[in-house]
């Protein structure tokens, strides 16, 4: 499948690791990702906080240069980024709820040759993975089952909630996709309380306290819960829970080093890439017992 | 008729022994209520099972619980539902709500946390003066508006799953915030300015919230409170200029500015500029304490010092040219789904006159004169 890729910034600047183990990935998922360079940031809800025309204008001006990928024969517009996902879907509902003002934000893109008709479609690759690549593909592309592998999920607050606005109910569980990903990669799911709660990322400039005192929690109980690692599809999230890591472990009290990795990197590695390609080295916790993993000869391996 | 499962969680801090489940089965037709399962339960078996409920319609707001881990109306939710997000054993669970101390069983104190941060808003309205001999006259649009925040029945449902509460129980929380909307956006209150800047100046008001949703999911009326939330800001911020406690319309005027000069975000000016800038007196200390981070950041070449330093991106014209024509606008424009609703539900009446709400600037009154704001 071909996509309309929107890789976020944070994924090029401060995780670029995200960004890269995602380009790693994607050919052995067999997706072509054409990268949609001259779009802008969605906002992340900041945007909309203090305009929301801005916000929605910016979005429309992205979603409408992903429709020309789209009419150029791409499935559908993909991010990789909870935030995106959350951030983008608000925008493009009011966007998609009235001709009358999608015409006043048409009007501001029209300089640039540039309209968005209503009804994208625009998918965090959790969803791409499991609605269009299936599990059982999935599953047979696995080279290296993470067999022993105890994994809690991050979801991200913008990838889970509101329910109603991301289309998550009974016959879609979005809520409950990465379990079902780490399952069919041979890893054991983790359960704990933080799993959909909030990294506290928003509020690191405002109330840095109660910030780490979110990420620190959630990490004590995913340690608590003996998770070897987390997984999250969300890069703000990995920002508050691997790179605040060590501040947050000041904030609660305690030692956390608990490795946080990326979606693309899980899938990555259970596909077969090494660590390094998928860049774990640059993450600040080190992920030691994914790598410890990754390198033991694992029962699993060739007959899952 | 059909049997369910309850287990309801149970505990009485008067005794001193610690919280236990308590399973029960009820038989009752599946449309029926969670809260008329749990009466069945105590009135059949067992007599001391602490609820508080009194309307048994979603309008008293006493009923407030955790249905499978889900704050709620237990009146307002049927068992066939309630069973159908059980989990895999099939009973149903109750449980008393969040972030509020517990007085017995499914008995929270919302005394303690939920009307003490109500108060803690002036929650009436302050007229403006002097008083019009008849009646205020106000716009059909403004008076939608707040009727989303209006609607609030008081059931705590939101305070039980704030996220930023958990973490930080002075945070003057969800309701007792959409409750200050529901004055902010009505033009007939006088004190728009120095109800935000009460809220801005408290480092656990406007700019405490997390930005989770949790609040949105949990309200059974739709209230959406972190959408009021972020309006309070969006017209702290733009319409009144106040400088919060905790940075946050700085923040956002930071990240807005970014955006708008780099296109994508450029996080290395991100945290200095939330600040005032590399140099402002603020932004040394903070930035002081993230060094250790960095320097680790920079060893593990998660970032290079090109990185930290250069703008490797520019802002499209496309995209300077959306701030221009929006930034520029005379007036925010705001397109609101709550007083619109959508197309296609709109379908057939015509009578969907604005739909692209004007957002009046506060302390404007509805007939263009200055509200007092003194
Ligand atoms: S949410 Fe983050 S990564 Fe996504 S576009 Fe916005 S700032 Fe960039
Ligand atoms: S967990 Fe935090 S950073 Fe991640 S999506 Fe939610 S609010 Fe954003
Ligand atoms: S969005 Fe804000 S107010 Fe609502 S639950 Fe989350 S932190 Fe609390
Ligand atoms: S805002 Fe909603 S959830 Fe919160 S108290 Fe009011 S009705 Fe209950
Ligand atoms: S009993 Fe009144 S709202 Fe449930």
């Amino acid at each position: 499948m071909k996509v309309a890729y929107w890789p976020g910034c944070v994924s090029r600047g401060f995780t670029s690791e995200l960004h890269g183990s995602m380009a790693a990935v994607a050919p052995m998922l067999n997706i072509e990702l054409v990268e949609l360079d001259r779009a802008s940031c969605c906002g992340a809800g900041v945007i909309a906080e203090h305009s929301q025309e801005l916000a929605d204008t910016l979005n429309a001006r992205t979603f409408a240069l992903a429709q020309q990928e789209i009419t150029q024969g791409a499935d559908l517009m993909m991010n990789i980024c909870s935030t995106c996902q959350g951030a983008q879907s608000e925008c493009q509902q009011r966007l998609d709820a009235s001709a009358e003002y999608r015409a006043q934000v048409n009007e501001t893109l029209a300089d640039e040759g540039l309209e968005y008709q209503d009804g994208i479609i625009n998918k965090n690759f959790l969803w791409v993975l499991v609605e269009d690549i299936g599990l059982e593909r999935l599953g047979s592309l696995v080279q290296k089952p993470l067999t022993d592998l105890r994994v809690g999920p991050f979801y991200g607050c913008y990838i889970v909630r509101p329910t109603d606005r991301l289309d998550i109910n009974a016959a879609q569980p979005r809520d409950e996709y990465l379990g079902q990903v780490i399952e069919t990669l041979g890893g054991i799911v983790i359960d704990y309380a933080g799993s959909h709660k909030c990294c506290g990322f928003p509020i690191i400039t405002m109330n840095k306290k109660a910030s780490l005192e979110q990420a620190g929690r959630h990490l004590a109980d995913a340690v608590d819960a003996e998770a070897d690692c987390l997984v999250t599809p969300c890069p703000l999230c990995h920002l508050n829970l691997d790179l605040q890591q060590p501040m947050a472990a000041k904030q609660v009290g305690r030692e956390l080093n608990m490795p946080v990795l990326h979606l693309p990197q899980l899938v990555g590695l259970a596909l077969g890439i090494s660590p390094e390609e998928l860049g774990l080295q640059h993450h600040i916790v080190k992920p030691t017992s994914v790598i410890d993993w990754s390198q033991a000869v694992v029962g699993g391996v060739g007959g899952w | 008729m059909a049997e369910f499962k309850l287990k309801i969680r149970r505990y009485d801090p008067a005794t001193g022994a610690a919280p236990y489940w308590d399973e029960h089965t009820v038989d009752l037709e599946p449309h029926r209520s969670v809260l008329e399962g749990i009466l069945q339960a105590r009135d059949g078996s067992d007599g001391s099972i602490g609820v508080r409920c009194s309307c048994r319609s979603a309008i008293c707001g006493s009923c407030g619980v955790r249905v499978n881990g889900k704050p709620g109306l237990a009146c307002h939710t049927h068992l066939d539902d309630a069973l159908a997000s059980a989990g895999e054993d099939g009973v149903i669970e109750v449980e008393p709500m969040g972030n509020m101390p517990i007085i017995k069983d499914l008995i929270v104190d919302m005394d303690a946390v939920h009307w003490k941060k109500i108060q803690r808003v002036t929650p009436w309205l302050i007229g403006k003066e002097p008083v019009p001999e008849r009646e205020y006259i106000v716009s059909r649009e403004s008076m939608i508006d707040v009727t989303q925040s209006m609607a609030c029945i008081q059931c705590g449902a939101c305070v039980s799953d704030c996220l930023s509460m958990e973490v930080d129980p002075l945070f003057v929380g969800p309701a007792a915030l959409a409750k200050t909307y529901r004055f902010v956006g009505d033009p007939r209150d006088a004190a728009h300015e120095q109800r935000l800047k009460d809220l801005g100046e408290d480092k656990h008001g406007i700019y405490d919230c997390t930005h989770c949703f949790k609040c949105i999911e949990a309200c059974p009326k739709g209230v959406a409170p972190m959408n009021q939330i972020m309006r309070l800001r969006r017209i702290a911020g733009n319409d009144f200029q106040i400088k919060d406690r905790n940075n946050g319309e700085r923040h956002e005027a930071a990240f807005v500015k970014n955006i708008e000069k780099n296109g994508i975000l450029h996080e290395a000016d991100l945290l200095p500029d939330s600040y005032g800038g590399k140099f402002h007196p603020r932004a040394v200390p903070e930035l002081i304490s993230s060094l250790p981070i960095v320097m680790t950041a920079l060893l593990r070449r998660k970032m290079t010092p090109a990185k930290a330093l250069l703008h490797p991106h520019k802002a499209s014209d496309g995209v300077k040219k959306i701030f221009e024509v929006v930034e520029g606008r005379d007036q925010r424009n705001e397109f609101n789904l709550y007083i619109s609703g959508t197309d296609a539900n709109n379908e057939g009446t015509d009578d969907v006159a604005e739909k692209i709400e004007v957002a009046e600037p506060a302390g404007v009154a509805a007939d263009g004169s200055e509200g007092s704001s003194a």
